[in-house]
């Protein structure tokens, strides 16, 4: 049986290796000269990191609706860091993250008293509040003609030698691409570090049974915050980020809708996985980019991916297992012994 | 000294008094009882010392200090833990994780270290894992620690419970009904498993339904009725007291327990 596991293990890793080589090396070097399919990929790649938060508000078992206003909030403090304050656009996502990370403590100190559907609902209408927000404080935000004309980032050189040329001169596409990649390597591996730490645990264990956590010892309300808090980060980083790709960002960037996907994304990669959110958001938007001419029927289709998620595969696509060898050689006729209990 | 005192401690729900000033108090080392008629307040008594719930009334003092109303995770640090009436434990994780992560307290590196794995967090979650495969092997549940605690039988999960609570190396433990809904055998065996804990050096307040176990297990018994403390004493003197024989105990319904 411990053979068995340790395959498995490693088929994993082997798996997510050959996964991690196409997406840094295979990718841009077959569509380095493609800028739809690099935008679309980058996009992903930043979906994928703003998913990731609230993925996490789902590990101290909290739905979270609202990581759209945190988006927004986020897009919104990088473009005017780099609009009205002139700062150069490597202080856009940090500065984002940072931006929505504060609002979203002050917000989480409150609301994260509320469990369940309460809490999903209030974070439900903090996306809409995000938007008219930005719609009705037109002096700082511009309304609804958003910031426009975000400058492309500049070079970056560290004592005189260029580590990256400015995005003006260099393939842009390209340099967004990796600049993406890094931010999800960068998110995921964090995110990985967090679940197999004793903080995954202690999150585990808000999720399980609050008031047993506190009984305990675990300041429960302390780290219900600071779950909240890295996930208002990811999503304010991974906001500016996208603000700064698309060189705008306008009250609609990012709305309700794009709060459901993000939780979308979650579900269908798989809520117990670290790596659900990624997979589900790869899945889900690329086949949506890709199969553009059903994007009128976008809303049904997830819809009902939704209701047959939850039916038939309620722990994600990350929960399918290839079928073991036993398995197969019983499809060939090549019955081996019975599985008992499998029935 | 009294390990742990409570005073005029009140709960009022609305215009009902659940508690109604109760004193009484633990000297360390005892195992002591709350026990009550239905409704009595007891469960309410033990969420107030534990402060689960907020009192309206009176102070809890412990080694000499006034934690009223903290809150519970600090009542918890300060060495009053609780378990709880439902076989409340981590469902996912393995009875093992259970008790591994019910060790919080008794950390020494921050989340901080946790997360970057110094030494001292490694040298933790080692310990840590020693111990918890220590008490689980105290409880009986030496065989079953790799085990998800969902699949677990309902005995192997009041006696998980109660190895979550001595994770955090309690001063004083309070159980809640540890007896309910167990067969004889399976009740010696829990009034063993509190002797057991006692002679750790962990005193023992327990709130509890089954009147045999509990004159058998206590060295003294408080008695409440309507919210109120109407007796005190050791079991032989609450048994022959008259209030108390009216009460509860005159009642052979009651003792037939649930």
């Amino acid at each position: 049986m411990y053979a068995a596991v340790r395959n498995a293990a490693t088929v994993r890793w082997y798996i997510a290796g050959a996964a991690l080589a196409v997406y840094l090396i295979v990718i841009p070097a077959v569509f380095h000269a493609s800028p739809y399919i690099l935008t679309i990929l980058t996009t992903a790649s930043a979906l994928a990191f703003i998913s990731a938060g609230v993925w996490l508000t789902f590990h101290i078992g909290r739905i979270n609706i609202g990581q759209g206003a945190f988006a927004l909030i986020g897009g919104y403090a990088g473009a005017l860091a780099v609009v009205d304050l002139g700062l150069p656009f490597w202080f856009a996502v940090p500065l984002g993250g940072i931006a929505a990370l504060a609002v979203g403590v002050v917000i989480g100190l409150p609301i994260l008293r509320l469990r369940g559907v309460y809490f999903a609902m209030v974070t439900l209408s903090l996306s809409e509040t995000a938007r008219l927000a930005a719609l009705s404080f037109s002096g700082l935000t511009g309304g609804a003609k958003g910031v426009v004309n975000i400058p492309l980032p500049g070079g970056l050189s560290l004592f005189g030698f260029t580590l990256l040329g400015d995005f003006a001169d260099i393939n842009k596409h390209l340099a967004f691409y990796y600049l993406g990649a890094l931010l999800l390597v960068a998110g995921f591996a964090a995110m990985f570090r967090i679940v197999h730490s004793r903080l995954g645990w202690l999150f585990r264990s808000l999720q399980q049974n609050e008031d047993l956590a506190a009984s305990v010892g675990v300041n429960v309300a302390q780290l219900r915050l600071v779950a909240f808090a890295i996930s208002c980060f990811l999503g304010g980083a991974g906001g500016a980020f996208i603000a700064s790709m698309q060189q705008s960002i306008y009250p609609a960037s990012f709305q309700v809708q794009d709060s459901i996907y993000f939780m979308l994304y979650c579900f269908l990669g798989g809520l117990g996985y670290v790596f659900g959110p990624l997979v589900g958001t790869f899945v889900l938007f690329l086949s949506f980019e890709f199969l553009a001419g059903l994007n009128e029927y976008q809303p049904l289709i997830y819809a009902v991916i939704m209701i047959a998620l939850m039916l038939g595969l309620p722990n994600g696509l990350l929960s399918l297992r290839l079928p073991r060898f036993a398995t197969w050689r019983a499809w060939f006729g090549l019955r081996a012994e019975k599985d008992d209990g499998a029935a | 000294m009294a390990l742990l005192e409570v005073n005029g401690l009140g709960k009022r729900f609305g215009g009902l008094a659940a508690v109604n000033d109760v004193t009484f108090s633990v000297a360390g080392g005892e195992i002591l009882s709350i026990i009550g008629p239905n409704g009595a307040g007891k469960s309410t008594l033990f969420k107030l010392i534990s402060s689960f719930l907020r009192p309206s009334a009176g102070r809890v003092i412990f080694e000499g200090r006034d934690i009223t109303a903290q809150a519970p995770h600090r009542v918890a640090r300060l060495g009053i833990v609780r378990t709880f009436q439902e076989t409340t434990i981590f469902r996912e994780m393995t009875a093992l994780d259970n008790v591994v992560v019910a060790h919080h307290l008794r950390a020494r590196a921050s989340l901080g270290g946790f997360y970057f794995a110094t030494r001292r967090a490694r040298r933790d979650e080692a310990k840590f894992r020693k111990s918890a495969r220590e008490i689980l092997g105290s409880l009986g549940l030496g065989e079953v620690a790799g085990q998800r605690a969902r699949s677990l039988p309902h005995g192997h999960l009041r006696a998980l419970g109660i190895a979550i609570a001595m994770a955090t190396a309690p001063k004083i433990l309070l159980l809640d009904e540890p007896f309910a809904g167990m067969n004889p055998e399976e009740t010696d065996a829990c009034v063993a498993m509190v002797r057991g804990i006692r002679r750790r050096g962990v005193t023992v307040l327990l709130v509890e339904h089954d009147m045999r176990a509990v004159m058998r297990i206590s060295d003294r018994i408080v008695v409440l009725n309507f919210g109120r403390k109407i007796a005190e004493g050791r079991p032989a003197e609450v048994r022959e007291n008259p209030a108390v024989i009216e009460a509860y105990l005159g009642r052979p319904d009651d003792e037939l327990g649930a």
